[in-house]
Order: C-alpha cells, then sequence, then structure tokens
C-alpha cells in the first residue's frame, strides 16, 4: 500500500507540474524571497500577468 | 571493481559558496563492470533486432523487433556518444547558473525539474510531422525509412538539438535567428530570418493540408474535432474566472469532453443534420482552417490558444504511450517488404522521386528536423535548470521523437500494401471509388495477394468512413494502423471505428495546434522583422498595437492559407507537390542550425571535434541541395517543378488539354501557377540557406586563421543551487541532493513549470 501510495503521488506530483498547477505556489515563494513584505498578487492575477507576458506561445514543431 | 577510496578521488564537489552544499559534481569514475555487461548485452541484442529486421525474406518480421532494434540503439548512443558529444564540445560547468537559474522570474524563467522540462521539450518538439512521414516513406518499404530514422536521430537530429540548446542557453536562450546575426553575422542573420518565416508558412500550410485530407467528407472526424473549439473556450473560461491555476483539474474534465465528442461522433455522423452540417468539403473545410487560423492568431491566449495546448500535451503523452503499450500487446507482423519496387525506380504514386535524396526529404522530423532549433533555443533553455541536463532534455527528447517515428512506420508497415497504396495514391491515380482503386493498386510491384473493391470497401466500413480511398497526407494511413493495433490490444472489432477516429481526432488535434500557435509565433516573427527595418515601421516593434497584431496576423494566414488552398485544388493533390517542399524546407533549416553550431565550435577552437556537426551539416546540404536541384531543374515532369510548369504552358499554346493530370484548361492553368510558385520558392529556399552556409564558412575560415568576430557567449555567474544530470540520479548526486534538502532555506528550489 505504501509503495503503490507513492508511486500514486508521484504520478500526482509528475502531471501537476507539467501541467503547471505549481507555479502558482512556487511564484509566492519566489516574490517571498526577491521582495519580502511586499503583498503577493491572488492566484487569478498571476495567471493573468502570465498570459499577458506569454502573448508569444513559443514555436512547435510538426 | 575499483577500491572505494579510488572512487572517492574520482569525484570532485564543487562549490560556489562555502556555506552551501556542493552545486555541481564532476564525476570521473570509469566505467564499472556491471555498466560494461549490461551495454554489452544491449548491444548485442541489438545487434539481433537489426539483422531480424535487415535480412529478413520471404518471411514474416514482427513489428516488435523494430521496437527492440530502436531502443537499443538509443540506449547505446545515448552513452556512449551523447556523452562523448558532452565531454568534448559542451562540457557542461553545473557551478555555472543557467538562464532560469540567473533570471528566474517565474513568468518565464523558471528552473524546472529535468523530468517535467523532458515532457515539455517532448511536447513541444513532437507532433503530426514524425508520424505522417514514415508513412509515406513507407512506399519505399519498411528498411530504408527505420535505417533513417533511427540512425539518422543519433548522428543528425539528436545532435542538432542538443548543441543548439547549448549553444542557446550560453546567450541567455537567445533565438536561433538572433544567434546567427551574433555569430555568423549580419547577412547571414537576415537571411536566417528570412528563412525561418518562409519556412513557417509551408510548414503550416502542409500540416493544414493533411488535416483538410483526413477530415474532409468525414462527419464524425469534423465533428469531434470541432468540439475541441467549444471545449478549450470553456477550459479557458473556467481557469481565467472559475477556478484559476487548477490546470491538471480540468484538463482532466476536458479530455473526458474529448472523448466524449469522439464517441457522439459516430452518432452525430449517422444522422442527416450531422452529415449536413459537418460532412464538409476539402474547400470549405480548407476554408475553416484559415478562419481558426486568423481568429487564434488574435484572441487572448487565455481564452483558445493555452487550454488547447493543455489538452494537446496531455493526448500527446498518452497516445504515444498508448500506441507502444498497443504494439507490445497486440505483436502484429510486418506485412511491406524490406525495400520495395519503387526505391529503386522512382516511380511510386506517393511522393515522386528515387530514394536518394527523396526518402530522406519525405522523413524529416523523427530524424533531423530543422524546426526544433527554433524550440531548442529560446524556449528551453529558460526552463533549464542545470548546464549537465542539456543531454537529457536535447538528446533525449529528440531520441524520444525518433521513436515515435518509428511507431509510425510500424503502424504503416502492418497494414496490407494494396490497401495502404489504394489510400495513399493521389485520386487522378485511384480513380476516387473503390472498384477502380482496386483496379490501379493491383497493377502496382508490390507482391502479395491482390486486393478487390469488396475488401477496400469492408476496410472504410471497419473504421466507420464512407470511402478511405486516396485520403493522402499520412495521417489517415497512419489511423487505420493505429486502429488495427489498438483494437487488437484494447477493445476488438467493435472498437476499429472508435480508435480510428480516436487516432484521426489526436492527429488534428496537435496539427492544429501547430497551426494555431505557428500562425501566432509567425506573426510575431514577421512584426519583429519589419519593425527591425527601422523607420515608419518601428511601430510593428511594439506587440501590443492591435493594428500590427491584425495586418501581420492576415499576412501570415494568406500566405499559408493561399498555399493551402492551392495544395486542395491541384489535380495532382497536395502531398505529391507540396510534401517535399515541406521536407526541404524543414531540413533547410536544419543546415542553418548545424551552421551556426560548426562556427561556435570552431571559434571555441574544438577543431579536433568539428566533425560531430559538420557530417550530418554536409550529409543535410547534399540532400536538401541535390533535391532543390531535381526540383529546380530535372526535366523529368513528375520531379522537377519547373519542367512540368514548361510543359503544361506549351500544351496550353498548343491548345490541348492534356499535360501530367490536368484535364481542361482550368487545370492546365492551376498546374502553371502552383508550379511556379512552388518552383520559385525553392529557388527562394535553397539561395537563403547557401547564404547562410558560405557566411558561416567564412567564419569557420576566419577563426581557422586565428581571426574572426569573437564569441557571443554571456559572462558566468557562479550557481547556488543543485539538481542532478541524467534521469535517474547516482548514489553521489542523491547524497548532495540530501545535504541540499536538509537546509533549511534552499535559494532555489526546483518545483516544475509550463509554457504556460
Amino acid at each position: 500500500m505504501g509503495h503503490a501510495g507513492r508511486i500514486l503521488r508521484q504520478i500526482r506530483w509528475y502531471c501537476g507540474t507539467l501541467m503547471g498547477d505549481t507555479h502558482y505556489r512556487r511564484y509566492v515563494e519566489h516574490r517571498r524571497r526577491t521582495h519580502p513584505g511586499e503583498p503577493v498578487p491572488t492566484e487569478g492575477e498571476y495567471w493573468k500577468m502570465r498570459h499577458a507576458a506569454g502573448e508569444n506561445p513559443g514555436a512547435r514543431c510538426c | 571493481m575499483a577500491a572505494p577510496a579510488v572512487e572517492e578521488d574520482d569525484v570532485t564537489y564543487v562549490r560556489t559558496d562555502p556555506e552551501l552544499p556542493p552545486v555541481a559534481i564532476i564525476d570521473r569514475s570509469p566505467i564499472t563492470l556491471r555498466h560494461k555487461i549490461v551495454f554489452g548485452v544491449v548491444a548485442l541484442l541489438g545487434a539481433i533486432a537489426w539483422a531480424l529486421i535487415a535480412f529478413a525474406r520471404g518471411e514474416t518480421v514482427n513489428a516488435v523487433w523494430f521496437v527492440i532494434a530502436a531502443i537499443c540503439t538509443y540506449v547505446v548512443a545515448y552513452r556512449f556518444y551523447a556523452r562523448l558529444i558532452e565531454m568534448k564540445i559542451v562540457r557542461p560547468r553545473d557551478d555555472e547558473a543557467t538562464p532560469a537559474e540567473l533570471l528566474e522570474n517565474d513568468v518565464d524563467y523558471m528552473p524546472t525539474d529535468r523530468r517535467v522540462l523532458f515532457g515539455h521539450h517532448f511536447a513541444a518538439i513532437a507532433g503530426a510531422g514524425p508520424l505522417v512521414g514514415p508513412v509515406l516513406a513507407m512506399q519505399m518499404g519498411y528498411l530504408p525509412g527505420a535505417i533513417w530514422i533511427i540512425i539518422g536521430a543519433v548522428f543528425a537530429g539528436c545532435v542538432q538539438d542538443y548543441l543548439v540548446l547549448w549553444v542557446s542557453t550560453r546567450r541567455r536562450g537567445r533565438s536561433l535567428g538572433q544567434m546567427v546575426r551574433d555569430e555568423v553575422g549580419a547577412v547571414g542573420g537576415a537571411a536566417a530570418i528570412v528563412a525561418v518565416i518562409v519556412i513557417m508558412v509551408i510548414l503550416l500550410a502542409v500540416l493544414a493540408l493533411v488535416v483538410v485530407n483526413a477530415l474532409a467528407q468525414s462527419p464524425w472526424g469534423v465533428f469531434s474535432i470541432a468540439m475541441t473549439i467549444p471545449i478549450a473556450l470553456f477550459m479557458g473560461v473556467y481557469l481565467r474566472f472559475l477556478r484559476p491555476g487548477r490546470i491538471s483539474e480540468i484538463t482532466l474534465i476536458g479530455v473526458a469532453l474529448l472523448l466524449l465528442a469522439v464517441l457522439a461522433g459516430n452518432w452525430v455522423a449517422e444522422t442527416s443534420w450531422g452529415q449536413d452540417w459537418f460532412g464538409l468539403s476539402k474547400i470549405a473545410l480548407s476554408w475553416c482552417i484559415v478562419i481558426y487560423g486568423f481568429a487564434a492568431s488574435v484572441l487572448p491566449v487565455w481564452l483558445l490558444l493555452a487550454p488547447r495546448d493543455y489538452l494537446s500535451t496531455f493526448m500527446k503523452v498518452g497516445t504515444i504511450a498508448l500506441l507502444a503499450l498497443g504494439i507490445l500487446i497486440a505483436r502484429p507482423t510486418i506485412q511491406a517488404p524490406a525495400v520495395s519496387e519503387f526505391a529503386h525506380s522512382g516511380t511510386g504514386p506517393v511522393f515522386a522521386g528515387s530514394l536518394f535524396p527523396f526518402l530522406f526529404i519525405t522523413i524529416a522530423c523523427g530524424a533531423l528536423s530543422g524546426f526544433h532549433a527554433l524550440i531548442s533555443s529560446g524556449t528551453t533553455p529558460k526552463l533549464l535548470e542545470k548546464q549537465g541536463q542539456m543531454r537529457l532534455i536535447g538528446y533525449g527528447g529528440m531520441l524520444t521523437e525518433s521513436f515515435v517515428a518509428v511507431m509510425a512506420l510500424v503502424a504503416a508497415a502492418i497494414l496490407n500494401q494494396h490497401l495502404y497504396f489504394a489510400i495513399n495514391a493521389p485520386e487522378a491515380k485511384t480513380g476516387g471509388v473503390a472498384e477502380s482503386a482496386a483496379a490501379y493498386v493491383n497493377t502496382l510491384p508490390v507482391g502479395g495477394d491482390p486486393i478487390t473493391a469488396a475488401q477496400i470497401k469492408a476496410e472504410a466500413a471497419g473504421v466507420g468512413e464512407a470511402s478511405i480511398v486516396s485520403r493522402t497526407g499520412g495521417a489517415p494511413t497512419l489511423a487505420v494502423g493505429m486502429a488495427e493495433v489498438l483494437h487488437r490490444a484494447f477493445g476488438g472489432p467493435r472498437f476499429e471505428a472508435f480508435w480510428y477516429h480516436f487516432a484521426i481526432m489526436f492527429e488534428a488535434l496537435f496539427i492544429l495546434t501547430t497551426v494555431d500557435a505557428g500562425t501566432r509565433v509567425a506573426r510575431f516573427m514577421l512584426s519583429d522583422a519589419l519593425g527591425n527595418l527601422g523607420g515608419p515601421l518601428r511601430r510593428f516593434r511594439n506587440p501590443s498595437w492591435r493594428p500590427g497584431a491584425w495586418l501581420c496576423s492576415l499576412v501570415v494566414v494568406a500566405a499559408w492559407g493561399g498555399m493551402l488552398l492551392m495544395g486542395i485544388t491541384d489535380p495532382l493533390g497536395g502531398i505529391y507537390t507540396l510534401f517535399p517542399l515541406f521536407g526541404i524546407a524543414n531540413q533547410l533549416l536544419a543546415a542553418i542550425a548545424l551552421t551556426l553550431v560548426a562556427v561556435v565550435v570552431a571559434k571555441k577552437g574544438y577543431w579536433k571535434w568539428l566533425w560531430m556537426p559538420v557530417i550530418p551539416l554536409l550529409w543535410d546540404l547534399v540532400v536538401t541541395l541535390t533535391a532543390s536541384w531535381q526540383k529546380i531543374f530535372s526535366t523529368d515532369i513528375n520531379v522537377g517543378y519547373w519542367s512540368l510548369h514548361h510543359h503544361c504552358q506549351q500544351a496550353l499554346a498548343a491548345r490541348t488539354t492534356k499535360c501530367s493530370t490536368a484535364r481542361n484548361v482550368d487545370q492546365l492553368n492551376q498546374v502553371i501557377r502552383n508550379t511556379f510558385i512552388q518552383g520559385t520558392l525553392s529557388i527562394v529556399f535553397a539561395v537563403l540557406v547557401i547564404v547562410v552556409f558560405a557566411t558561416g564558412a567564412v567564419m569557420v575560415l576566419r577563426a581557422a586563421r586565428g581571426g574572426g568576430t569573437p564569441l557571443a557567449e554571456d559572462e558566468p555567474a557562479p550557481s547556488r543551487c543543485f539538481a542532478p544530470a541524467g534521469l535517474i540520479p547516482t548514489a553521489t548526486e542523491r547524497e548532495v541532493q540530501r545535504q541540499w534538502d536538509t537546509l533549511a532555506v534552499s535559494s532555489a528550489k526546483s518545483v516544475g513549470t509550463a509554457a504556460h
């Protein structure tokens, strides 16, 4: 059970990080480190900023 | 076995801060006996598999041997050749910060776990290309394609991806065009930027053509693909307003809806309104895709593009894994010959020309794809945690794409070869219906039992389509092959039609993702290039200037949309004439990327190892320039664009209405116009690449004489984080990782990231 649970957790971790679920959490950590004491944007604001900055989606191959 | 004390001496720990654990491990320990035995066994197994597929004549070969030959070759190449490149050219310095660590802002620069980045990089480089090329190349038999896909990837494609990633990572993730300008010079740089934009347009047109050919007159296919748009819009709104950041959650919902759409397609296709609305002609479908491409390029990213990307990434990784599993479970036998008649004669109906150079053009993605250079520069370096991980991401990522191509090859090779040609020969040859198609393919020198019209119809009914004759472009063939594998492995005959449409939906999904993202990227490239011209055009540099964005989008869409319509209406069938142009364009881009790499290697003074990028570069130049030469100068009207052009002009002047497959004045004019555009593009590509290569060669010679411009590398900054290099951490890496984990305040803890 413990073994299967660990594998399941790892799959969840992989999918979550691959898709981007953890990005906001790490952004908050990053802000706390680089701008301590300043207010941190909410998750919705963070993604708005991401999409505004990422207007160019980057090339993709065939 | 070495004594532990000696092993200690082979490992050096590098620290950049005495307060912190080591940031890099330099491991010089020699290969252990256990590893020697393991790699020896892998090499032996690979050799046996290669011998079986290469020398089997008359008896059937099991598809599993292809998988074994490929994987064993990849393992040996990754362990030894990629390692040699790493030691002699890349020389990763894990004590130096990567662009991601140095400029981390958690918006576009983000140090990303290597396994997650591998997934991203793979999803960005692999799409329909490695699936389509090998299918078309099957007309020459399975062996030439298999050798080129596997060996080409090892010595050319992977080397390009890996070394471009290296060059860009040392330059803060600069783009290919910028780097060519910095290292090769202004002329080469300008030629490279123009080449990238033109090549992008061809790529988009051909990919859109593949989708149109797969979906025309297929209400089931069109319905399931059309449904991806409302699903993506729903996902976009959900993430924007309802639950921001819950990406896995909404992607799972999206995938479930998508599967539902594929299932519902069967029912919709049987209703009369379903056939009216979704049974679209090729021309109507082309207009839909053109309008969609334009909309995706000007709509906000969050609404359509980002959610489609999530779906596409998820489906890509999932379906490829499913197909590999399916092949291992179903273990189908190969029906195609090792080397077919058409390899020698060059008269095959799928694409024109002889094995050399056209096989190497037709299979571009999967063996060597210049387009990857756009992802290895710019996108991936901004997410890379450690320089030592470049081998896994760059070289390993391309090996994975090569494996996808091998699976596509297998899916086409297990089909009855008469059926294969009935699907892939243009309508001008098959006549478009089962009876004439059966009569035509039975005249082809493909061996095996002849096929009947009833068998072709039964196959179409099995996959739930009205007809599968002349469904060129590779996607339907692959879908038939995949349905064959997957229904045998999962679900049985009742599921054949479902798996066929699942495969079509999956291919169309990521082709459309490439089309919408590509249109947008090309729009940015165009406005950037225009802005750099200066003067009143400088306004184009501002990406939020809406008229500029609309105008550039319109130009890009008109360019590829025009080519798409040209391909759709071409009497010879667009794939037959346009696919070679796509392959040539893609590989000429590889020539530009490899020229850049060769210049950098020369400037760094690694003369002894210059052959590593130069051998694939010269091979690529010989192949692509020979192909361009034949396309421009060949007197065979099936190969040369201009000879067909003149031939039809003469026919028109002589008032005959018969030229190649054209049968009336309209078609004649069409052929004349199309061949003019295709012939002109062939010349433009070849000239641009010769310019880049020549300026690069001059730069290498100047470097050899001790002159030349200096390298444009960035000043290195010390790293303050640690991460293992390979997929599986070594014992020493685990130990160092433990030290970092126990450190209370880690300066840069790695969490995964995504491009959006």
